[in-house]
């Protein structure tokens, strides 16, 4: 186990260069120019300035390796400074430069990262917390009405995009009964009972709709796995021993249903960053998704570079660590 | 020659029409409830989409500024947008330009999925390479690349094939190429299970060209792993790019597909809030009955599955 991680994990780091490289690449190669918004009064010279302070007067390899080392070792080490308060050479390193803010990319991301991981966290939590039961129930009760009824809500959240079930909730949460705010107010501070209670109600929105499609996603999972192993003989021989049915729905067959289930929930971490994209562009979360898209729509590429990469790096690190977790749960797994 | 085989043929088949391969999928197709509504809903809307103009005959683009954000009446069926736009006739238009685009961007993904699958499956030495670039494509965040790429790339393909064309060839293709992998695994996991099969060796021996055993011998076999994905890979795209359209980077609003038409009617939730209902009600409905459609045909072709 312990040398099949190892080998994973030096096999990501080929994987990660390349889609550096290709992210780089279509970005950098890409027919735009990211002085075109300027105004056209601006002298040639002064075009060619802006240019060279931005970096673009340099070769596209040179650029690619500045990048890499800014990324993977100055940004590593600020950090580290940072947490730990010691002091590496003089800490004058060149960081990722966002061209939008000129302030760097990490801080920003930084910036944005709570609130994403509050929202959207909390709606990938609260979806694996409503799929489970719901899950089990219709697979341990299948074809009964709970099972239906389940099976098609599931069908409906997974099959309804977000931005739809969002503005759907707007229209009547927020403007017709009035009940919860449709703007995520971001800068609004927890320091009494009141203002807890407005920061609860701006998240129930997004967190109910993204909840609705993580749950159905999941459910379906769980069910089909509970189906595979409802019809196992090892359930029917813990039911010939004796065992209540309680112990056997809920030991033998949950806990190995859980497995695949739970690898499957390690992949979906990934999109907690960068699948909400659209949930926070409905209730104006200024999340990391929200981020993205303004670097996208201001041309901001040392932003959009970044951003990319970071959440292929989470996607890379989380199939990783579903690998490994289905090794670690299931003893019949072998990967020597 | 080719006139006797083919009338005594007939008669054999005429004696047990419940037994050819299709008819049992279709039998099997229609035990599931979901399956026939979905089948049905989604034929309702093809049709509406491609026969409704012909009914309700109002131009989609026309502007009637007196007429603005009016609510449903009998006149404008979905009511107006802020421009006086009939809405019902922008549904129609906006749901030809989507369903256009998920289908076309299924049928690319679908041949670069299938002859990813084949090619790796069928031939040893191509599967490691074949399967690294399908395991690189699926670590790639793709929609924030699908963002980037358009935003990028959009300008350059308008100007080369003007403002619709441009964009619907830049939507379908950058869709289809982020969207193989899954077909391109389903199929390479069948093809390595027919592969090893008598009929291929038989094949083999018998001194067909590898390009025609393909053809002729693995691919019909592994067609119903296409099938599904092919379902699935519809309402796939539809969603896509409707979520491009939504965040401002998909089609323009004169050339409005139901996503673009949500994005702006989500502008005008409080005044007219039928604008946003009825395109995502459309793309919900086709979704959910592509959907069913693929759960459908899934369950009819696994023989697991069978009458249980």
């Amino acid at each position: 186990m312990f040398t099949f991680t190892l080998r994973r994990l030096f096999f990501a780091i080929p994987t990660l260069l390349v889609i550096s490289f290709v992210i780089f690449a279509l970005l950098d190669l890409a027919p735009n120019d990211p002085t075109g918004d300027l105004p056209l009064t601006i002298p040639p010279e002064v075009r060619e300035q802006i240019r060279a302070s931005l970096g673009l007067d340099q070769p596209f390899f040179f650029r690619y390796l500045a990048w890499l080392h800014q990324f993977f070792i100055n940004e590593p080490l600020n950090i580290l400074e940072s947490l730990t308060g010691w002091q590496f050479g003089d800490g004058e390193r060149m960081r990722v430069l966002s061209w939008a803010t000129r302030s760097p990319v990490v801080d920003l991301i930084v910036q944005r990262l709570p609130q994403t991981l509050w929202v959207v966290g909390l709606a990938y939590l609260f979806g694996i917390l409503i799929a489970i039961p719901i899950g089990v129930i219709s697979a341990y009760k299948q074809y009964s009405v709970f099972d239906q009824v389940g099976t098609f809500i599931s069908m409906v959240g997974y099959s309804v995009p977000t931005f739809f079930t969002g503005v759907l909730l707007v229209v009547i949460f927020s403007s017709y009964l009035q009940w919860f705010p449709s703007v995520y107010d971001t800068n609004l501070r927890v320091t009494d009972f009141s203002s807890f209670v407005a920061q609860v109600k701006q998240m129930v929105l997004p967190v109910a709709v993204l909840s609705l499609y993580n749950a159905s996603q999941i459910a379906r999972f769980v069910r089909a796995s509970m189906l595979d192993n409802l019809h196992q003989d090892y359930v029917r021989t813990a039911r010939a021993k004796g065992v209540k049915e309680k112990a056997v729905l809920l030991v033998h067959v949950l806990r190995n249903s859980l497995i695949p289930v739970v690898t499957v929930i390690a992949l979906g971490v990934p999109t907690i960053f960068s699948g909400a994209i659209i949930t926070e562009q409905i209730f104006r979360v200024n999340g990391l998704g929200q981020l993205l898209i303004t670097a996208v729509q201001g041309a901001d590429i040392p932003l959009v570079q970044t951003l990319t990469f970071i959440f292929a790096v989470l996607i890379v690190l989380f199939n990783l660590i579903a690998d490994v977790l289905y090794g670690i749960l299931d003893p019949r797994i072998r990967y020597d | 020659m080719t006139d006797a085989t083919a009338t005594s043929s007939a008669p054999v088949t005429a004696s047990t029409p419940a037994r050819s391969a299709f008819a049992d999928i279709w039998k099997q197709f229609r035990a599931h409830k979901g399956g026939v509504a979905g089948l049905v809903v989604f034929t309702f809307i093809v049709l509406a989409v491609y026969v409704g103009p012909y009914i309700h005959r109002v131009a989609p683009n026309q502007i009637n500024i007196r007429d603005k954000n009016q609510w449903p009446s009998l006149a404008h069926p979905f009511g107006t947008d802020n421009l006086g736009k009939d809405m019902l006739a922008q549904v129609l238009a906006g749901g030809r330009i989507s369903l256009a685009v998920g289908i076309t961007a299924m049928l690319l993904a679908l041949f670069l999925g299938t002859l990813v699958g084949v090619l790796s499956g069928y031939f040893r030495r191509l599967d490691g390479p074949l399967m690294r670039l399908t395991d690189l494509f699926l670590a790639l965040p793709l929609l924030p690349l699908l963002l980037v790429i358009l935003l990028l790339f959009r300008d350059t393909l308008r100007s080369a094939f003007g403002p619709e064309t441009g964009i619907f060839i830049l939507i379908v293709v950058v869709i289809g190429i982020t969207s193989w992998m899954h077909t391109a695994r389903i199929v390479r996991g069948d093809v390595l299970a027919v592969k090893s099969q008598e009929f291929v060796l038989a094949a083999k021996s018998s001194g067909m060209r590898e390009y025609r055993i393909v053809l002729r011998h693995i691919l019909p076999n592994v067609l119903s792993s296409i099938m599904v994905s092919a379902t699935l890979g519809i309402a796939s795209a539809i969603i896509t790019e409707s979520s491009l359209s939504f965040l401002g980077l998909g089609f323009p609003s004169d050339f409005p597909t139901w996503g673009r038409l949500l994005f702006d009617g989500a502008n005008f939730l409080q005044l007219t809030p039928s604008r946003v209902l009825w395109p995502g009600l459309a793309i919900s409905m086709t979704v959910l009955s592509v959907n069913y459609i693929g759960d459908a045909i899934r369950d009819a072709l696994d023989p697991r599955a069978v009458k249980r």
